[in-house]
């Protein structure tokens, strides 16, 4: 790579039902509060990218390219991105590629949805769209449910256990107490996950990540204008992207994520680092069982082994990795177009060695994982100081 | 679930009536639902209409607690991920069962079922669901 891309600020609003907020507001405030962090005005952005799945079918609000732009007052060349849940991450993936392309030397990043304005069975079914509609939600398959058909299998497969499943909710809400951002800042056990209400077996309500209101913002710059800005800037030295069949039922298999494999390795190769230099990652756990098969896809543990390493304590805050220090989706909360975003400002925050109590110490190499849909589209992004 | 309006329902008649596939006669491999493309010969590929028999094995399975619109009173409801015999995967729903068939591994064969009603249009949507085989 002649030159590398930088994040040069980060901003977040809090994620939760946010009841006072429309997508507009959520978006500007992601925005300027990243340009703050930056400390830039927005007449120094070049161009914009926004990640958003589905504002159409949750606030009944398109063409949020322009929308947003204007709003922060710009008339800027402005691209949404969608891929399914993935789509901060692929908009991540656009900024980078238009400052390597020589089009642009500064580019706000940004992913929003607003979901908590329809009800909980709209949003459901809004969220079934990133699924096989004609083929998997025609017979009434669910997100949970396509979620429950990989973890019924891994845990017929792996002999993983009811409560090896129960853990990455327990470590992910335990980490979002220390998250101001986050949508659910308490403690959960065992017990609790495994007596919730069953949503699709073996899946309850809290191995489930929650419908959620939120934005994330980064800022990226070229590596010779970045530091201009900050002392600390964080390069994006590597991204992966993959595709798989979209229905669940055409993957060569249910107990991986073969997307998540290729990207990963892909994302690797390019930042020149493996699987064993990954210090902090933000993983896609929109249910328990995908982040017990990211952290196998990811290279950190064998393959039936992430229930049992995240039960051991593994993956806790100062584990062999740190997984979701941020609360990931489940303890932070799951606004699916600003997911990618937030997993990146999180890995960008614990490289800068600002993020206070939830800090890895001497973090120096950082990845997200983001997943959209069950699995057909994976980007992984990997972060070094 | 997308509430299916009628050319949307029925422009799938043929392959969500009966289970009418594709079969790329080059390599053997046969799709359900229906691929245009073989993905191993990719152009060199020869798809041409297949009907799978529809018996075949539970491959993973899970009980929908909490359905989309459309299948509020039908939940609670069992789905699986079906091999086929001839080779394909599909999604589908399992009736007529007592808890100990679900089961991975377990023989099961189709039936056509009332899969949901939807909307003013008032379209009710068959499918092939699976039952038990014993």
């Amino acid at each position: 790579m002649a030159e590398r891309v930088a994040v040069i600020g980060v901003g977040l609003t809090k994620f939760g039902e946010l009841w006072t907020k429309g997508i507009r507001d959520l978006a500007i405030e992601a925005g300027a509060k990243a340009m703050e962090d930056a400390n830039m005005n927005s007449k120094d952005i070049d161009a914009m990218y926004v990640g958003n799945m589905s504002a159409g079918r949750f606030a009944g609000q398109e063409h949020l390219n322009a929308l947003i732009a204007d709003q922060i007052g710009l008339t800027i060349p402005s691209t949404r991105v969608e891929g399914a849940c993935a789509s901060g991450s692929l908009a991540v993936r656009e900024g980078m590629f238009s400052i390597l392309a020589g089009q642009h030397d500064i580019v706000l990043v940004g992913g929003a949805e607003k979901m908590s304005d329809v009800s909980t069975a709209h949003a459901t079914t809004g969220l079934m769209g990133a699924a096989d509609e004609e083929w998997e939600g025609f017979h009434g398959l669910t997100f949970p449910g396509l979620y429950a058909l990989m973890a019924k299998k891994h845990m017929h497969d792996f002999r993983t256990t009811r409560e090896q499943l129960a853990s990455p909710a327990i470590k992910n809400h335990h980490n979002a107490t220390m998250n101001p951002i986050a949508q659910f800042s308490f403690e959960i056990t065992t017990e609790k996950v495994i007596n919730a209400t069953m949503v699709a077996d073996p899946l309850t309500l809290l191995d489930c990540s929650p419908i959620s209101d939120g934005a994330a913002a980064i800022i990226l710059a070229r590596e010779s204008v970045a530091r201009k800005y900050t002392d600390t800037p964080v390069f994006i030295d590597g991204t992966g992207l993959s595709t798989d069949a979209l229905a669940l039922h055409d993957r060569r298999t249910l107990t991986a994520l073969d997307a998540a494999v290729r990207a990963s390795k892909r994302a690797y190769e390019m930042a020149g680092v493996t699987a064993k230099d990954i210090q902090v990652a933000e993983v896609h756990d929109c249910f328990t069982i995908a982040e017990i098969m990211a952290i196998e896809d990811l290279g950190f543990f064998k393959k039936g082994e992430g229930g049992k390493a995240t039960m051991d304590g593994e993956t806790q805050i100062g584990g062999k990795v740190s997984v979701n220090t941020s609360g990931g989706l489940k303890g932070a909360g799951h606004p699916v177009g600003a997911t990618g975003i937030k997993q990146a400002a999180e890995i960008v925050m614990q490289l800068r060695g600002d993020i206070g109590k939830r800090q890895v110490s001497g973090a120096e190499v950082g990845l997200t994982h983001n997943v959209g849909g069950s699995g057909a589209t994976a980007v992984v992004n990997i972060f070094k100081r | 679930m997308h509430k299916a309006n009628v050319p949307m329902a029925w422009r799938r008649f043929k392959s969500k009536y009966n289970l009418v596939g594709t079969k790329c006669t080059k390599c053997n491999s046969s799709f359900y639902p229906p691929r245009l493309i073989c993905p191993k010969c990719r152009r060199e590929g020869k798809i041409e209409e297949f009907e799978f028999k529809g018996t075949g094995k539970i491959v993973s399975y899970t009980i929908i607690r909490s359905g989309p619109d459309g299948f509020e009173k039908q939940t609670p409801y069992p789905i699986a991920i079906v091999e086929l015999d001839e080779g394909a995967r599909v999604t589908g729903q399992i009736v007529d069962y007592v808890d100990s068939d679900l089961a991975i591994g377990k023989k099961v064969a189709p039936v056509f079922r009332k899969v949901y009603e939807s909307g003013k249009e008032g379209i009710i949507h068959y499918g092939i669901k699976f039952r038990p085989e014993n």
